[in-house]
């Protein structure tokens, strides 16, 4: 065993679709959900895992919690091959669905967390340990006896951050966690989610299309494609990947035709407004110098290259090539 | 019952700290599990406490109104079949109460396609918890008493207004009837949920063999063509449910000429239909994990 947490190497999975060509004839093809894939995650690491719809995402975790069986590859989580022993793995994970609750619609919300306990049979003080926790930090207090169809999205979400944490998971899985909800919930979310981590040393793996809650949370970031892991590193690294611009913007004095510098491109004008992109990984200080020189110059601003644009970049180069 | 032999897959020693293994210990894990969701959904269900009352009585209501069709016929008729109203009654109560007891404990499994279709089987999957009794004991509904309440009445009538010749054998069947015959309907339902991991609206040819089994094991075998008989004797075993049985508490012949003894067979295919349905539960649950739909 290694010290890995989690483990995949060479993780597949295949589905057989098959499509109703004619009366009774059936169209058989295979479609590579998961592609062989493989990463490691040390114990205490917090990743963001990414792609567009359809991707993998979802179809790896299942496979980490145990939900479905890999074609291929190895998989382990805390040493526990989840698809031969998923109920052994249970008391090691908590999953959170973003989409589908898992808390007791017309009880009050206590009633789920008393569930969780005799269900895991979680011994009474670590019980209380972490229940008190999770109420403090999560801000649940005054919705403990309330019906959970009575709370807001964002209060639910945080009630089954709390149900998945109460039998101490090693690892927790959250799918879309910040989905729906306000820019108040999705921060207290998150900044729940980063003391777990740092406190606990909760191993977390969250899968989002928010790519706030990667930049927020997570040092690390895999994004997958065509059950593909195209990057695997520093979020910052990712712009080198998708070989992504900043962006220099500069008010002129007057109207001027687009400005001409060596290293930039003007790529939009408008009135006495212009934007030159140029590549992130250069000094932006050269090209003020030169542009100041040249034109009459009276403010100027620099954007950092948004990481959606960089992804979306990835995507689009993969599909080309 | 699926989730008894997975088991099998563990490595030995492997369960150390992890809970209990082997197949008795996986059992009274499945039933404590049962038993916690079940009461779970009593008290979801006691919140709207006017609504469950109006539920359950028109559950009985309708389950009542059920039998009154049968008193309706035997104004116009004195016998059905070459069966009185008495006995009538008997086959009917056995087998409304067995029903009523499957469903109750049971029924919720057809909701099983939808969970698949929507996705929320998988929060089951995630629980250190037997599937199987998750989804048995998923929505389930204390108001499905109505039609098992009313099947014990019709049969303690039928025990009083009919002439029975007792012997201990015969008050013995009455409980191992009842059992057996809850045992066989539930079987069908696993076997249903079973089948919708494969054909997600199979619910409806599942209901053909519960609500149908139901309705045609309340007349006695002689009202129906003989191959209909040989049918749910030999390829569907309902007819194991009351008619066998119930037949030799009533001292009657039995249907396709039956030699007397398996009138003591419905334990052994109650357990036989039991361990099948398990069998196959457990080849869904498989299926549904290699292909997720």
């Amino acid at each position: 065993m290694t010290s890995d947490f989690i483990t995949l190497d060479g993780v597949e999975k295949v589905f057989d679709v098959r499509r109703r060509t004619g009366f009774l004839r059936r169209e058989r093809h295979q479609v590579r959900a998961v592609d062989g894939i493989t990463f490691q995650v040390p114990r205490g690491e917090m990743v963001g895992y990414i792609g567009p719809n359809g991707a993998g995402k979802s179809t790896t975790i299942k496979m980490l919690t145990g939900i479905l069986t890999p074609s291929g590859g190895r998989l382990r989580v805390a040493g526990i091959d989840p698809a031969r022993e998923r109920t052994r793995l249970a008391r090691h994970i908590g999953v959170v669905f973003g989409q589908r609750t898992t808390l007791w619609w017309d009880l009050p919300l206590i009633d789920s967390y008393r569930l969780m306990r005799r269900m895991y049979r979680i011994p009474d003080a670590r019980y209380a340990e972490n229940l008190d926790r999770c109420v403090e930090l999560l801000d649940l207090a005054a919705l403990l006896e309330v019906p959970v169809r009575q709370l807001s999205l964002g209060q639910r979400m945080r009630g089954d951050i709390a149900a998945a944490l109460l039998h101490d998971p090693e690892v927790l899985y959250l799918d879309e966690p910040t989905i729906g909800l306000d820019v108040v919930s999705k921060a207290k979310v998150r900044g729940f989610l980063r003391d777990l981590n740092a406190g606990s040393g909760t191993t977390v793996l969250l899968t989002t299309h928010d790519l706030t809650d990667i930049e927020q949370l997570c040092r690390r970031v895999m994004v997958i494609d065509h059950g593909r892991l195209m990057y695997d590193g520093p979020l910052d690294g990712l712009h080198e990947v998708g070989q992504s611009e900043r962006m220099l913007v500069v008010d002129l004095e007057r109207e001027l035709p687009p400005l001409e510098v060596e290293s930039a491109r003007v790529v939009r004008t408008e009135g006495p407004r212009q934007w030159l992109a140029f590549p992130a990984a250069a000094s932006a200080a050269p090209l003020v110098a030169a542009v100041a020189e040249r034109y009459p110059l009276v403010d100027l601003s620099v954007r950092e290259p948004d990481i959606e644009a960089v992804i979306a970049k990835m995507y689009a180069d993969r599909g080309t090539s | 019952m699926a989730e008894l032999l997975r088991d099998r897959e563990t490595a030995p020693g492997a369960r150390a700290f992890d809970g209990p293994a082997g197949p008795l210990a996986r059992a009274r894990e499945g039933l404590r599990a049962y038993g916690l969701i079940t009461a779970m959904w009593i008290r979801s269900t006691m919140a709207y406490r006017t609504s469950f009352v109006l539920t359950a009585l028109a559950n009985l209501a309708a389950t009542g109104l059920d039998f009154v069709a049968i008193l309706l016929m035997f104004s116009q008729v004195d016998r059905l079949g070459g069966y009185g109203l008495g006995e009538i009654a008997f086959l009917y109560g056995a087998v409304s109460t067995a029903f009523g007891l499957a469903d109750l404990t049971m029924g919720s499994m057809e909701r099983l396609g939808r969970r698949v279709r929507d996705g929320t089987l998988d929060t089951l999957l995630v629980r250190p918890v037997p599937v199987l009794a998750q989804v048995a004991a998923d929505r389930f509904a204390l108001r499905r008493l109505g039609r098992v309440t009313q099947g014990l009445l019709v049969l303690a009538y039928a025990l009083g207004s009919t002439d029975i010749d007792w012997t201990p054998l015969k008050v013995l069947m009455i409980p191992l009837m009842l059992i057996s015959g809850t045992g066989i309907f539930a079987s069908v339902f696993v076997l249903g949920a079973a089948f919708q991991f494969v054909a997600q609206d199979a619910s409806e040819v599942q209901n053909s063999f519960t609500y149908g089994g139901n309705t045609l094991l309340q007349y006695p075998p002689t009202v129906f063509a003989q191959e209909l008989v040989r049918g749910v004797t030999y390829v569907v075993p309902i007819a194991f449910v009351n008619w066998l049985p119930g037949l030799y508490v009533l001292g009657r012949p039995y249907p396709l000429d039956l030699p007397a003894w398996v009138a003591f067979t419905p334990p052994a295919v109650a357990f036989a239909c039991l361990a099948l349905a398990g069998l196959a539960w457990r080849a869904g649950l498989r299926s549904y994990r290699s292909t997720g739909s």
